[in-house]
């Protein structure tokens, strides 16, 4: 094996050779400017046994999720937190698996979890309690739905001045699963089951109250994103998607359902407390939001011209059904077009035709949801996970920071 | 006997009712009563889910000598860990406002319990006994002023502890689908 890998090697360097030529030089350029990349010469060899079975991206293609708000992961106890996505790099409405942000509760270790080993538990106040396999699982009636899940710890902050440091942690999957409605009835709850508490089997055991009203409504129990089993990071083999929810009741690695009849205060629950009510109603279904994803803070665009704006929208109160851009602050809104069809509860792209006259500029979104919610400004938002508007300054040098500092 | 009144009634509903309970798919199989028992950690606020057993606050400050000072430190503030105790406490400060600190801002002595029970320590959780989950919330309330130091924890007296944030948290709302977030906000 050894032996032949020179001459593959050799064999690449001269179709390098070769390509660099034809395009003047192109070539050479680009592979000297990923010094972040995999470094040895194999690493642009696509077709090794091991990448025929299953792929990876281009070595030219470096964007990399990673820690946010202020949180080492893994910390000195092995212990992660909050992973930020780079949604500035991300094209269309769904996050690729590699790159989904991830969130525990508390900081919690990634479980390593053997599938066939694994059990839902189903009691509490139900008529039949129940315990499926994942094969038992995988029979039941499926549905396929794309929904974003969101952490509360995003938010916008004058000290924010990248896209992942303010928003990094929403992200947007394509989810396949049971809807818990059909186990629920499956186990038939009795009438005093109002409540469900949803706990995962990670080191912390992380558990969260949830209404029986959206329990029956639209809660997934996912085993799949993207089209392939679950990234353990993302709870592999089971968890469940709370469409519109904040991401903290997404509980990931579920094992256990019970059905009870009141708030239960778990853990996660009481971190999740608020002293006034209207921020309880606040800290649960998230608001209009939206956000420009290109430009954003950090980035630099190269001269005026013609540029494509392009952001995503989301809701946790359905549908999407309006976003506008402002150029100019906020003084004058102008409609975005939606890049494929909104759905409920999921990402939407947006993007919005734009000639830069090459002064300076405000760049900003304003989505609007089925429901009639308005995302607020800075000054109007009440509370809950922050779903502000984000303004970026665009400089005359064309470079773009965080229009808040 | 208030069974056989009730016979009539049911033979009248029972089709009725085992359509409407039937399952539909027959998938899973139905756990022991002793599977459930050991599988569910749930403690609710009023504590029926609580195993025997019990503890003071002088027994949890040996179990915590060996399994919680190495991260929480000596006194429960002064680890790399999160701390568990405040000690300094300006007049007048609403226990809310004296930080994220789980025996003082929980609003029921069961979710230290549960927490401890179910999380701790770091990468040996479920070694400690029923007695020492009881001992550690003992120490862990006589530290933060909540119960005297001699005060016995079990599952009979764990409920009772009144937490100083008891009625200080809101209710969530009566949530339905399809609804604004807040009435009267309109974002």
């Amino acid at each position: 094996m050894a032996s032949k890998q020179p001459d593959r090697r050799a064999f690449l360097k001269r179709g390098a050779a070769l390509a660099g030529g034809l395009s003047l030089g192109g070539v050479e350029p680009a592979l000297g400017q990923t010094p972040a990349s995999d470094q040895s010469d194999e690493a642009d060899d696509y077709s090794t046994p091991e990448l025929i079975a299953y792929g990876k991206r281009s070595r030219h293609v470096t964007s990399v999720r990673e820690p946010v708000n202020g949180r080492p992961s893994p910390d000195e106890f092995g212990l992660v937190f909050h992973i930020g996505t780079p949604l500035e790099e991300q094209v269309g409405a769904i996050t690729p698996s590699s790159l989904f942000y991830f969130g525990t509760t508390r900081g919690s270790i990634v479980p390593e979890i053997d599938p066939a080993e694994h059990r839902l538990m189903i009691h509490g106040l139900v008529d039949r309690e129940l315990i499926f396999t994942m094969d038992e699982l995988k029979r039941f009636p499926s549905v396929t739905r794309l929904h974003f899940i969101e952490c509360a710890g995003n938010g916008s902050s004058p000290r924010r001045g990248r896209l992942i440091e303010s928003h990094g942690m929403t992200s947007c999957a394509e989810w396949t699963g049971v809807l818990l409605s059909t186990l629920l009835e499956e186990a038939g709850v009795q009438a005093d089951g109002t409540w469900i508490v949803a706990e995962g089997v990670e080191n912390v055991r992380g558990a969260s109250s949830l209404p029986m009203a959206k329990a029956m409504d639209d809660i997934i129990v996912a085993y799949a994103m993207n089209g392939e089993p679950l990234r353990p990071q993302q709870g592999f083999p089971l968890r469940i998607v709370v469409p519109g929810f904040e991401g903290i009741l997404h509980v990931k690695w579920l094992s256990r359902i019970k059905v009870v009849d009141r708030f239960y205060m778990t853990y996660n629950d009481y971190g999740h407390l608020r002293q006034d009510p209207d921020q309880a109603a606040l800290s649960y279904q998230v608001g209009p939001k939206s956000v420009i994803t290109w430009p954003s803070g950090g980035l630099d665009l190269p001269g005026a011209g013609f540029y494509e704006v392009r952001g995503l929208a989301w809701s946790g109160g359905g549908v999407v059904s309006r976003v506008e851009v402002s150029t100019d602050g906020g003084e004058n809104w102008m409609d975005a077009d939606f890049r494929g069809t909104p759905q409920r509860m999921a990402h939407t792209a947006f993007s919005f035709n734009w000639t830069w006259d090459g002064s300076e500029a405000m760049l900003m979104s304003r989505c609007t949801d089925e429901l009639g919610q308005v995302q607020p400004t800075r000054a109007q938002r009440k509370g809950g996970l922050d779903n502000s508007i984000q303004p970026w300054r665009v400089q005359s040098n064309g470079s773009v920071t965080n229009g808040l500092a | 006997m208030g069974s056989l009144k009730l016979l009539p009634v049911l033979i009248l509903l029972g089709p009725a009712a085992a359509l409407a309970q039937s399952p539909t798919f027959g998938l899973g199989r139905t756990p022991g009563a002793d599977e459930v028992r050991v599988w569910d950690i749930s403690i609710s606020p009023t504590g029926e889910e609580l195993p025997p057993g019990q503890g003071i606050a002088t027994g949890g400050a040996r179990v915590y000598r060996l399994r919680c000072a190495r991260c929480h430190g000596r006194d429960g503030t002064e680890g790399r860990a999160p701390r568990l105790v405040k000690r300094e406490r300006p007049a007048d400060t609403h226990p809310w406002n004296l930080g994220r600190i789980l025996p003082i801002r929980a609003p029921y002595a069961t979710a230290v319990w549960d927490y401890i029970n179910r999380a701790m320590p770091l990468n040996r959780e479920g070694t400690l006994s029923a007695d020492e989950v009881y001992q550690l919330t003992a120490l862990l309330l006589y530290w933060n002023e909540i119960i005297a130091e001699d005060e016995v924890m079990d599952a009979k007296s764990l409920p009772l502890i009144i937490m100083p944030n008891r009625d200080a948290w809101a209710e969530l709302p009566d949530w339905k689908p399809g609804t604004v977030r807040l009435l009267g906000y309109p974002y």
